[in-house]
């Protein structure tokens, strides 16, 4: 398996994928990805249910500007994807690229479990990112 | 207390000039200002101005005049110009001062913004991996929306056909043709269910108002509309904005309705008075969303507002008179004056071929990142 994005952002389980949120000590918020640097010392790591409901989406019909993007394709070889919020009951709406080959088929609250995905890169070969996929 | 009025308005057309600076245009729009009202730079106590991507609005002063006025330079990511404005109308309502000019002024590259990971507060790898873009947050706050409440896409059609049609009876709006609901809706589709045309672009222009108390006007002569209400809010927790990797599950209001609820307390009137109003319209679906989070309709009312024309001039509530931001463009510095600029237009019954007739009570409100909202009521 190819390097992971980001370190912390994902552990695969016994039943799925699970994403690595933060709680803040002081009153339970929860925020996706667990928070890093001065404030993580505020929060407890929290991991996600492997299943959740689609709570919106889009699809990105043009390739993004680079930089930020590093994806390895170009304006013509660019693919549109789908990416939307999956709603983890109880715990928080986390955003994610979604895998699927129609995306006329997304519904909000569709059921989604959470993947990875390989995501070629133009700087660092192929990496692993999370992803969502219809359960 | 005293009243604060608006006695001078002057804007310089919206769209691109390659001959020109940002500042340039807001030079030009402070000169019609001043114009319009028959005073001198001279006369100015104070002046509050901004820009987000064309350098420091006190740049402007040796053009206009080394008098040793007070100016500060606002910086208030999109509302801007709302808070420029606001802080005019704090600077008369206090007493302290009896005339003044606010302006914002802008110049951005084509395309859409730039994204900074970093510059957010945000991990790399969210940038990195295609998801740091402005339009798929309007996709996204829009296409829940349309579940939640039985919002079609020939709605978010007619908020754009109604945009170019209304921009091309407005000399300051930049696309000045009409469109068809047919090419909007068949138009790119930049990010489901929003196509290119339901989108507006980054642009230049600028904009100035000169503010005055009661007594100044009254002693120069003048008259122009009252800022009745006024209010710059932020977001909750809970409230759904750009450039978030997660959301709250709990879900809290927008901060427009904070603003909102806030300039029409101080106004003591309600959105049934309201004769005309400029909304945000950043994209079609924000013009929808906007109609109900400023408690003009109720969610899911646009429906049918739209299909009936309740929203287009002649209609009752005619919303962005100029064409808004899709036929404007969004000059962040001076988008928010320019919906003031149009308010002022139509009280003083100066929008020629898209007037609103017998307009007394007028609404604007200028919403963005990261997450904030200002809104101005204002009296003929």
């Amino acid at each position: 398996m190819s390097v992971a994005v980001a370190d912390d952002l994902f552990v695969e389980r016994a039943d799925g994928v699970r994403l690595i949120a933060g709680r803040r000590k002081a009153d339970g918020e929860m925020r996706f990805p667990m928070p890093r640097g001065a404030d993580a010392a505020l929060y407890d790591p929290v991991e996600l249910a492997p299943v959740g409901k689609l709570w919106s989406y889009t699809v990105q019909r043009f390739r993004p500007k680079t930089p930020p993007y590093i994806g390895a394709d170009d304006e013509k070889s660019f693919v549109p994807f789908a990416l939307g919020y999956v709603e983890f009951a109880g715990q928080v709406i986390a955003e994610g690229r979604i895998l699927i080959d129609d995306p006329s088929s997304l519904k909000i609250g569709l059921p989604m479990k959470v993947a990875i995905e390989a995501f070629p890169t133009s700087t660092r070969g192929e990496v692993a990112t999370y992803a969502f996929r219809p359960a | 207390m005293t009243d604060v009025h608006i006695i001078g308005a002057g804007i310089h057309p919206f769209g691109r000039h390659p001959d020109m600076t940002g500042l340039d245009q807001g030079v030009y729009a402070v000169r019609e200002a001043l114009d319009d009202a028959g005073v001198a730079w001279a006369d100015m106590q104070f002046a509050f101005g901004g820009s987000a991507a064309a350098g420091s609005a006190d740049a402007a002063l040796p053009r206009l005049g080394l008098t040793g006025v007070q100016f500060i330079n606002i910086s208030n990511g999109c509302a801007t110009g709302g808070s420029s404005m606001l802080s005019g109308y704090w600077a008369i309502k206090s007493g302290e001062f009896d005339i003044g000019v606010v302006l914002g002024f802008d110049k951005h590259p084509r395309g859409a913004f730039n994204a900074d990971p970093e510059a957010s507060g945000l991990p790399r790898w969210y940038g990195e991996t295609g998801m740091m873009l402005t339009t798929q947050f309007f996709a996204m706050k829009i296409r829940r929306y349309m579940e939640l409440y039985g919002v079609s896409e020939t709605s978010l059609g007619r908020v754009a056909v109604k945009a170019y049609e209304n921009g091309a009876r407005a000399p300051h709006a930049w696309r000045r043709e009409p469109v068809d609901i047919e090419t909007v809706l068949t138009s790119q589709m930049l990010s489901d269910p929003l196509t290119k045309f339901m989108f507006c672009s980054p642009a230049e222009g600028g904009v100035a108002m000169v503010l005055a108390s009661d007594k100044k006007m009254r002693e120069l002569g003048l008259t122009g509309p009252k800022v009745r209400g006024a209010a710059v809010r932020t977001r909750l927790r809970g409230s759904f904005e750009v450039f978030a990797p997660s959301l709250d599950v709990e879900r809290g209001v927008a901060p427009t309705v904070l603003a909102s609820e806030a300039a029409y307390a101080m106004a003591g009137v309600g959105p049934g008075d309201i004769d005309v109003a400029q909304i945000q319209d950043t994209e079609s679906g924000a013009e929808i969303m906007h109609m109900a989070e400023n408690g003009l309709c109720a969610d899911g009312e646009q429906e049918a507002w739209l299909a009936d024309g309740v929203t287009s001039l002649g209609g009752r509530l005619p919303i962005n008179t100029d064409g808004g931001c899709l036929a404007c463009g969004e000059p962040i510095g001076a988008s928010g004056l320019r919906q003031i600029y149009e308010n002022v237009q139509q009280l003083r019954g100066r929008a020629e071929g898209r007037q609103v007739p017998d307009a007394k009570l007028a609404y604007s409100q200028v919403y963005g990142a990261p997450g904030i909202s200002a809104v101005a009521i204002l009296e003929a």
